[in-house]
């Protein structure tokens, strides 16, 4: 386990999300212990590490849908429990389950998703064209290909305004040329001030490696 | 889809000022309660109109179960406008309880439940606008059938006001009550048994009163007690329940 290098000296660094000795045990196995991570404005973290090493639960730690063993996950200084509705405002989580409904159309889909976060519904056309989504917008996401669903899910990220986005497994089932706009995306998005948590097993290509901070997990196979 | 994989310097820049992102004012969330809840309430109903296998099943499976009985028993009027009350409202249970999987196990299944417990809306809001969608696809249907099934088992003709009050005040408790259920079930992989063996006897105390108040409206004699107790039921389940099921869903998806 690497501890994350304690943020450079730009003074414009806020830390948004912050786990303090955070221990996750599942089915008897212990997949991290005392684990601490900051997260500043403008980080990229990849959380790295072998199937089974925790990198989805601790996603799921981090975004407060699974409780962890011990530990404290704090959203600007103030625990995440207690500041459950700002916290949700500020957090865009993205997970292995795309959140589409295969009854409802890629643009209906787009928009219950965008609405239900209070964000605005007037550009979901622009958004499911920046996914590569044009022409599909009526079809229903039952109809489409599973990659296709998970751009449906993905497209949010092009209207989000939340600083905090927790991407579990963003580009599996997304071509080449997806990848690379989705990782531009996430680029202008740290430099917005946001910060992204993702986890992924292909290189990232097009953001500089140094610009990426990496969480290796593999307590569970020491 | 743009391909401009080298973003400026310059173009960072210029990004960074006019376009940051509102990371403590509350400001872009412009999402009151109220579109909130109709908001959920649309979409559970969108769906379950392109999914329509879900309003017409639970409905026939009232029907036919309630057809059965004048079959199994012979057609004798008497017979049956004695037991009558008793076979509605069981068939009713039932058909509740048949349709209520779908209340959180496909939002479960493709992650929508994830999201909605990630919103920035109270889960209780939410959670009550499925409910609330759940009954109008499959309570508010039952309501309308129940009469003519009712000729079909000679109720007598004092009973039928006391039937649709009994109805409508008492299949919201069957959504509210079984929703909890199904939160609790929702991430088990085969709940269906272990949801009925949670949630049937928890309608008990609805079917002693619904039926005891078309009973007594059938010898002439007022029923408002037996429905004063359903709508204090409906009541305490309509305030507590969609807390319960907020609770039972953060268990589930753990």
């Amino acid at each position: 386990m690497t501890p994350l290098p304690k943020s450079t000296s730009s003074t414009q660094e806020t830390i948004l999300l912050k786990g303090e000795n955070l221990t996750c045990i599942r089915e008897d196995r212990l997949l991290f212990d005392d684990l601490n991570i900051e997260i500043n404005t403008g980080d990229i973290v990849q959380v790295e590490g072998p199937n089974g090493s925790g990198k989805t639960s601790l996603l799921r730690i981090l975004a407060g849908l699974s409780q962890p063993y011990e530990g404290k996950v704090k959203f600007k200084q103030i625990l995440t429990s207690q500041c459950r509705e700002e916290f949700h405002e500020n957090l865009l989580y993205f997970g292995h389950l795309p959140g589409v409904k295969g009854e409802m159309s890629a643009e209906e889909n787009l928009s219950f998703n965008l609405a239900l976060h209070g964000l605005d519904t007037n550009q979901t056309v622009d958004n499911l064209a920046n996914m590569n989504l044009l022409g599909f917008e009526d079809s229903l996401a039952s109809h489409l290909s599973a990659g296709q669903h998970r751009r449906i899910g993905l497209a949010r990220l092009y209207q989000s305004r939340a600083p905090i986005w927790i991407l579990d497994e963003p580009f599996t089932a997304i071509d080449k040329q997806g990848v690379a706009s989705l990782e531009q995306r996430f680029i202008e998005h740290a430099n917005q001030g946001g910060c992204v948590i993702l986890t992924t097993h292909q290189d990232l290509l097009a953001i500089p490696s140094d610009k990426v901070k990496k969480i290796t997990l593999d307590y569970a196979f020491e | 889809m743009t391909t401009n994989t080298e973003l400026t310097e310059s173009s960072k820049a210029a990004l960074a000022p006019t376009d940051t992102l509102n990371m403590t004012d509350t400001q872009h969330n412009n999402l009151s309660y109220r579109d909130a809840f109709f908001l959920v309430l649309k979409r559970d109903i969108t769906i379950a109109l392109r999914h329509r296998d879900d309003i017409i099943n639970p409905l026939l499976f009232f029907v036919i179960v309630v057809t059965l009985f004048p079959l199994g028993i012979g057609p004798e009027a008497k017979t049956l406008s004695r037991i009558a009350p008793g076979i509605i409202w069981v068939a009713a249970l039932l058909a509740t309880l048949l349709s209520l999987d779908r209340l959180f196990k496909s939002d479960y299944g493709d992650g929508s439940l994830e999201q909605m417990l990630l919103s920035p809306h109270p889960v209780f809001l939410l959670v009550l606008a499925k409910i609330v969608a759940h009954w109008l696809i499959t309570g508010l249907p039952l309501i309308f059938i129940a009469p003519l099934l009712a000729v079909l088992l000679h109720l007598n003709e004092q009973s039928y006001g006391a039937l649709i009050f009994t109805l409508l005040l008492g299949t919201p408790v069957l959504s509210l009550l079984g929703a909890v259920g199904v939160a609790l079930t929702v991430g088990i992989k085969k709940g269906g048994v272990l949801l009925s063996l949670l949630v049937l006897p928890l309608y008990i105390p609805v079917l002693i009163f619904a039926t005891s108040a078309i009973d007594t409206a059938s010898i002439g004699l007022p029923y408002s007690g037996q429905l004063a107790i359903i709508a204090a039921l409906f009541f305490g389940s309509l305030t507590l329940a969609p807390f319960a099921v907020g609770a039972a869903l953060k268990v589930s998806t753990n």
